[in-house]
């Protein structure tokens, strides 16, 4: 019994084909993985869409003190086979820092994107998550805050007279310098 | 007949060797771990497949297919508390494990690479908890998993590719979904069971480690040890199906594993968390600030594994075994301190304690809408709560309404405001009750209603101080019947019976209004007069008459020039018309609720 399993005696040609077995079977077995390869990878082809003018709301509804409001981003959106219609792809604060300029913040906390809160009490934000904190200007406050950076300021512009529109965009979490996500 | 299929498969050999393994020693409960942890994860891929031919992965199918099969779907409740409690107790029994295999030595030479394996399948298990997190599509997971992915993005240079790779785009959507659940029913199992299969094999191979000094004789694996593994995977599985009924025995009712309101991009969630086992992370990251995070996250839970893997090396002299078994009590102690940190933190902030109890809320509430005859709309469960006044009503106050408004004292949402209220207190608007305290000479320039405006002292307090003060029984009899017929207007569905109950005073009150009273003097009410200079109250406090006052209050039919201080909210975009009807619709609460819609059946 133990005989039949021994390995057969090198030879030549028992050497080229093992080889040619070995080829033959590495080659048959990379077709599933390979033809797989570019769904697998596919999502790094889809860059992000966002960065262009978005109207969020008018002048009127910022207060004139400067407090921060959080609004909803609405947007046309793709996700695979679907096109969304106005539907809410995040959130900014917007404050007056005068008359008629505005200051937008995306509310992910820079350093693991859950979304910070604004304190009317404490006139700061708080992240839930690990306890960042945002002066009401954006800036860390707290120095031993887990945020590398302050929160994210976004382009605005005031059209129109009195419609704000934003920027929207999102940034990589982690990094002190503010890089937009890929 | 077993001869013959002997003969042809050899299986009689295969069954003695699979139950007749020597066990120097005897048959010890220390030994049940492993099989335990065999037994949790036959649970799993059971109770998986079976899941699995009830969930549907995409964004708009998979809180809704996991809704029907919690809520609707015979025993459903049963089958996801299982795996969901079963996923738990595999990570409590991987611990014991791998403390019991240190302790025992069970890690040395030639054990090593059975060493390897078993930490593999703790990453791997780990991660099947991680991936099936996300699954349910609820606010939860769905927020949880976002800081984890948003963590594996700081890995250098690979991370922002890593990342797309695994939330499949851009952005979170169907294909995170389909991805996480590839990974979580396909991948990761397949991978555990390979792994199982050399652990076991290795195991066999060298045979276990008994605990000396031997204390008994040696006794066969079957059936001593596997009466002992047997009873053991009974009392873990009766532990698990307490925790399933658990709400049951506390009292709240839910059985089996929660289930959030479904996931909404745009609605933060502040009570985020992960599953309990991994809150020892959640809370290690507070420690390191800034660009440090990439410690906390990646390079120290790293170093820590591939020390552990390492140990079978250290622990070849008498010193490194001690040593490990302290590295390994005071990573324990370690994890168990920071997750008793991480949740007595979370019980004293206040914020977080409002955010979990709004988040129980909205699970209720989407709870009741998609049960409602109209159902789950193709859209998705997130379209209920989005287009839902009970949900929506409250914040759109707090956000516009409540720096000068109050709603039962509160901005609408529960929260107390330091600043004086400036307008009415908005709570029972247009009811018989509001109406009646509204109409009273002491509370109509309260702070409570128009204290802090302009009508504190205008015609209408005056009429009320003047006249009303000083009406008689027969007269507080004529304004309780207008109150009635003006509250009628309104159509409230919460007065809807009492409105058809009174229809007789109610057409009585209608002729006092507008005869006997006065109203009609400034006031229209169901008749054209160009000279009023009030309010029309014809359909005062219906959704029409309250959508015009809350878009424009400054138009004719409303306060027109005599409007004091509130904006218009429509022509300025302040508020869209959509959001506008559903503030009119929580004020007058008009929602959906099951007894409402019973009734009028």
């Amino acid at each position: 019994m133990d005989n039949e399993k021994a390995p057969p005696v090198e030879t030549r040609r028992g050497f080229l084909t093992s080889f040619l077995a070995g080829i033959t079977a590495l080659l048959a077995g990379i077709i599933p993985p390979l033809a797989g390869l570019g769904v697998l990878l596919d999502p790094l082809r889809r860059k992000s869409t966002l960065g262009k003018p978005i109207r969020v709301t008018s002048l009127a509804a910022l207060p004139a003190d400067g407090i921060p409001r959080k609004f909803s981003v609405l947007t046309n959106r793709s996700d695979a086979w679907n096109r969304f219609r106005n539907v809410p792809i995040g959130a900014v604060y917007l404050r007056r820092t005068d008359e008629t300029t505005v200051e937008a913040f995306n509310v992910a906390c820079p350093h693991a994107g859950c979304f910070v809160d604004y304190r009317s009490d404490e006139k700061n934000y708080l992240c839930p998550c690990h306890n960042s904190r945002f002066n009401i200007d954006g800036s860390v406050q707290d120095p031993n805050s887990p945020s590398p950076r302050g929160l994210d300021s976004l382009v605005v512009e005031v059209k129109n007279g009195d419609e704000v529109w934003v920027q929207y965009q999102k940034f990589q979490a982690g990094h002190a310098e503010k890089h937009p996500a890929i | 007949m077993i001869n013959w299929l002997d003969n042809r498969t050899g299986f009689k050999q295969l069954i003695t060797e699979v139950l007749f393994e020597r066990i120097p020693g005897g048959a010890r409960w220390r030994y049940v771990w492993g099989s335990t942890l065999t037994f949790t994860f036959f649970v799993q891929v059971v109770t998986g497949i079976m899941l699995w031919m009830a969930y549907s992965p995409s964004a708009q199918t998979a809180w809704e297919s996991v809704f029907y099969i919690q809520y609707e779907m015979s025993f459903g409740w049963l089958l996801r508390g299982v795996h969901h409690y079963t996923a738990q107790a595999m990570n409590i029994l991987l611990v014991l494990h791998l403390l019991q295999v240190i302790i025992d030595g069970a890690y040395k030479a030639p054990r090593e690479i059975n060493f390897w394996f078993g930490i593999g399948l703790l990453n791997l298990v780990l991660a099947l908890s991680l991936t099936g997190y996300l699954l349910p599509w609820d606010q939860k997971g769905y927020w949880a998993t976002k800081v984890t992915t948003s963590i594996m993005a700081i890995t250098p240079v690979i991370g922002p590719g890593l990342e797309k790779l695994v939330v499949g785009g851009a952005e979170y959507g169907h294909h995170t979904l389909t991805r996480f659940f590839a990974f979580h029913a396909g991948i990761l199992p397949a991978a555990v069971v390979a792994l199982i299969a050399g652990h076991i094999y290795l195991f066999r191979r060298h045979g276990i480690t008994p605990k000396q000094p031997l204390k008994r004789p040696d006794a066969m694996f079957w059936p001593d040890q596997v009466l002992k593994d047997a009873v053991a995977c009974l009392a873990v599985f009766a532990f698990i199906l307490l925790f399933v009924v658990k709400g049951q025995i506390l009292g709240d009712g839910h059985l089996g594993a929660s289930l959030g309101a479904p996931a909404e991009p745009s609605e933060p969630y502040a009570a985020a968390r992960p599953e309990w086992y991994f809150l020892f992370l959640f809370q290690f990251l507070k420690y390191f600030p800034g660009e440090k995070e990439i410690y906390g996250a990646l390079v120290i839970p790293g170093a820590v594994m591939g020390f552990i893997c390492l140990m079978p090396f250290i622990g070849r002299w008498r010193i490194g075994h001690a040593f490990n078994l302290l590295v390994m009590y005071g990573l324990l102690g370690g994890i168990a301190f920071l997750t008793v940190q991480a949740i007595n933190e979370d019980r004293s902030k206040q914020d977080y304690i409002l955010a979990v109890k709004a988040a129980e809320e909205a699970a209720e509430r989407v709870k009741v809408l998609a049960m409602a005859p109209t159902g789950i709309p193709v859209n998705g469960a997130v379209t209920l709560l989005r287009e839902d006044p009970l949900t929506q009503g409250p914040k759109l106050f707090a956000a516009h309404c409540a720096s000068c408004h109050r709603y039962g004292g509160h901005d609408g949402q529960g929260h107390d405001i330091a600043d004086e209220a400036s307008a009415p207190d908005l709570e029972g608007f247009a009811s018989r009750a509001w109406l009646t305290e509204l109409l009273s000479p002491e509370h109509f320039a309260s702070d409570k209603f128009f204290g802090k405006t302009k009508f504190a002292d205008g015609k209408m307090a005056k009429f009320l101080n003047r006249k009303v003060s000083k009406f008689d029984d027969e007269e507080k009899a004529q304004l309780a019947k207008a109150i009635m017929a003006l509250s009628a207007e309104a159509a409230l569905p919460a007065q809807a019976e009492q409105d058809l109950a009174d229809a007789d005073q109610i057409a009585a009150g209608k002729d006092h209004l507008l005869d006997d009273i006065g109203c009609a003097d400034c006031h229209e009410f169901h008749f054209e007069d160009e000279d009023a200079t009030a309010p029309d109250l014809t359909g005062y406090g219906s959704r029409e008459w309250l959508v015009k006052m809350i878009s424009d209050p400054t138009q004719e039919s409303h306060y027109g020039e005599s409007n004091d201080r509130m904006p218009p909210f429509e022509p300025d975009g302040v508020l869209s018309a959509r959001e506008i009807g559903l503030l009119a619709d929580w004020l007058r609460g008009d929602w959906y609720a099951p007894e409402i819609a019973d009734n009028q059946e």
